[in-house]
């Protein structure tokens, strides 16, 4: 679904599952194309295809061996994926609040002195960021993003943490991201954001889709304990505006 | 209603089921059971639901009483000694317990996982359609976290129906078989052939999320590092020291290791039931074969009432019976209950 790609390759996950890899690398023609595939499929769907998981470089397409075969649901995947890219539609965009620094972001000082600069000019850089939601993956909505400024790249932490806490917002290599559960990571803590991605019982359980474009915001610790209350009792504390 | 309760339950034992589906593009882990053939085979001898919730009892012991009332449970999956009162409860048979009567689990003799269905299926609040635990993101239910000693069921009372036993195909013996791939091509052939040709142990450091194998280390050809894409149930991805590890139910929905296999569905619930420091090998099948597998596979379970019998009449198995060649062993046979005790080794 891209004129600058070469057509994905089918890469056999089992007998049912195939993944539809676009590209080898992180690549935004790629994932473009990737999330292009996977509305192509929910907008016309395959009989057979139970689930699709798209990646930053490839769609896993899970299936029913016993309703259609690896080599006829190729051909179909690899006809769809051969369509031009659709226009554009509007992206929603979620405006993010994030608590930087302190307790929440113990990196950032860190952070700041790697990249010779200071905390608040790496707070600015950060949420000057334009980022897409380029999968979501690991623990329920863990949102890998990417957009992330050039100068903010850097490698991943030597001794990767055991636990980290839930919202933690943190950069790691070219990429960003959006932490709901608490989980293990070898990124730099920047912030904790309030918001979560995922809440079981709230409507929507998953705020985030792959394709949503995402903007941080500063918020001072004591609003951060606010929204955190009140997001705990299931409000969406995120801003969202439509493009 | 009635209740069981957990008596006493070893770790790693849990609600599970078939699996939650659907969700997997939001990092949702499937979980559900280790192996669906037991799984359904359980459901089936109570008239669940092939994939209904079940409790999956891991390696250790366990044991389940019955309160307020009689509860009908089967039994299927990793062969052990099973009692009520010391009176012997075959493998593959449903059984009531009468109010406050114990059906006792040993430890596995073989495998790890046995599924205990309890008739008209757990009862709890479905997330995605599931009931099944996974610890690590705090779902599951009525539990949402392994069984302790204490928890216990409000199941439906006992329907009275006469007992039944299922009648399962013989065990596949042999290879676990994969189909190579996704990234067979991050592996040179000399290394693809030491995966195939080696003998393989799943490390005592396993779990629901992934079976470590030890054997030799398996070599890149650049390096470990890939960009996380999607993973399956029984995808075998090779980390950085070359030890490579199958993953299992609670597996990430992504991953950033190069997989050089994918364990066919047919055989991840044999995996999963291999126990740990058993030698085994891996042989690849191709496409064609491994999905006519998948379909014979989906079929066996789709006709599991089919292999229902009534209980009462006696599990002879003459083929086993014969290759047996021994007395003590046809006196045992009369007793289904003890049958599944004699044939072991």
């Amino acid at each position: 679904m891209s004129a600058t790609l070469p057509p994905p390759r089918l890469l056999p996950s089992g007998d049912s599952a195939v993944t539809v890899e676009f590209s080898r690398t992180i690549d935004d023609d790629a994932n473009q194309s990737v999330l292009a595939l996977d509305k192509a499929l929910a907008a016309s769907p395959i009989d057979g295809i139970t689930e699709s998981v798209p990646t930053y470089r490839s769609l896993l397409v899970h299936y029913d061996p016993g309703k259609i075969g690896f080599d006829a649901l190729g051909e179909k995947l690899l006809a769809l994926a051969s369509q031009p890219l659709p226009p554009a539609t509007k992206a929603r965009r979620w405006r993010i609040p994030v608590a930087y620094g302190g307790e929440h972001g113990i990196d950032l000082e860190d952070v700041a002195k790697a990249l010779n600069t200071t905390p608040g000019d790496i707070v600015a850089r950060h949420v000057a960021g334009d980022y897409k939601v380029a999968m979501i993956g690991f623990t329920p909505g863990w949102s890998y993003l990417s957009g992330l400024d050039k100068s903010l790249q850097m490698s991943r932490r030597r001794n990767p943490r055991l636990l980290t806490p839930a919202g933690t917002i943190s950069i790691g290599g070219i990429q960003a991201g959006i932490q709901c559960l608490a989980a293990p990571s070898g990124w730099h803590l920047l912030g904790r954001t309030p918001v979560r991605t995922y809440q079981l019982h709230r409507n929507p359980t998953f705020l985030t889709e792959p394709g949503d474009r995402v903007t941080f915001f500063a918020i001072d610790h004591k609003t951060f304990e606010e929204q955190d209350r009140a997001a705990e009792a299931g409000e969406i504390v995120a801003e969202q505006v439509v493009a | 209603m009635s209740r069981l309760v957990v008596a006493s339950i070893g770790p790693a034992s849990s609600v599970q089921d078939g699996g939650r589906h659907g969700a997997q593009r939001y990092g949702l882990t499937v979980s559900g059971a280790m192996d669906r053939l037991a799984l359904a085979a359980a459901n089936t001898l109570v008239g669940n639901q092939p994939f209904a919730a079940v409790v999956e009892v891991g390696p250790f012991g366990a044991s389940f009483t019955a309160r307020d009332g009689a509860v009908r449970v089967a039994i299927s999956g990793a062969p052990r000694n099973a009692d009520i009162a010391g009176s012997p409860v075959a493998m593959d048979t449903s059984v009531t317990l009468k109010d406050g009567e114990t059906l006792t689990l040993g430890f596995a003799r073989g495998g790890a996982f046995t599924y205990l269905a309890i008739e008209g299926g757990i009862k709890g609040e479905p997330v995605f359609g599931s009931l099944a635990v996974n610890a690590r993101a705090g779902l599951g239910s009525p539990y949402p976290r392994p069984l302790q000693a204490g928890d216990e069921f409000t199941v439906d009372a006992a329907s009275g129906a006469p007992e039944l036993r299922i009648e399962l195909p013989k065990p596949v013996s042999g290879p676990i078989r994969v189909l190579l791939g996704p990234q067979d091509d991050e592996f040179d052939d000399a290394n693809k052939a030491l995966f195939l040709d080696s003998e393989w142990k799943i490390s005592a450091t396993s779990d629901r999320m992934g079976y470590r194998l030890e054997g030799p280390a398996i070599k890149h050809l650049h390096g470990h590092n890939i960009v996380s894409d999607g993973t399956v149930n029984g995808s075998i991805q090779v980390p950085g020291n070359g030890a490579p590890i199958a993953l299992m139910m609670d597996r990430g929905t992504s991953g950033g290791y190069p997989k050089i296999a994918t364990v066919i569905t047919a055989d991840v619930g044999r995996l999963a039931q291999t126990s740990a420091g058993t030698a085994f090998r891996f042989e690849a099948v191709s496409m064609a074969e491994a999905q006519d597998e998948a379909r014979k596979f989906a079929q066996l379970i789709r006709n599991l009432p089919d292999r229902l019998r009534s209980a009462d009449t006696v599990a002879l198995n003459i083929e086993a019976l014969s290759a047996a060649n021994v007395a003590g062993y046809a006196v045992s046979a009369v007793d289904a209950g003890t049958w599944q005790v004699a044939a072991e080794p």
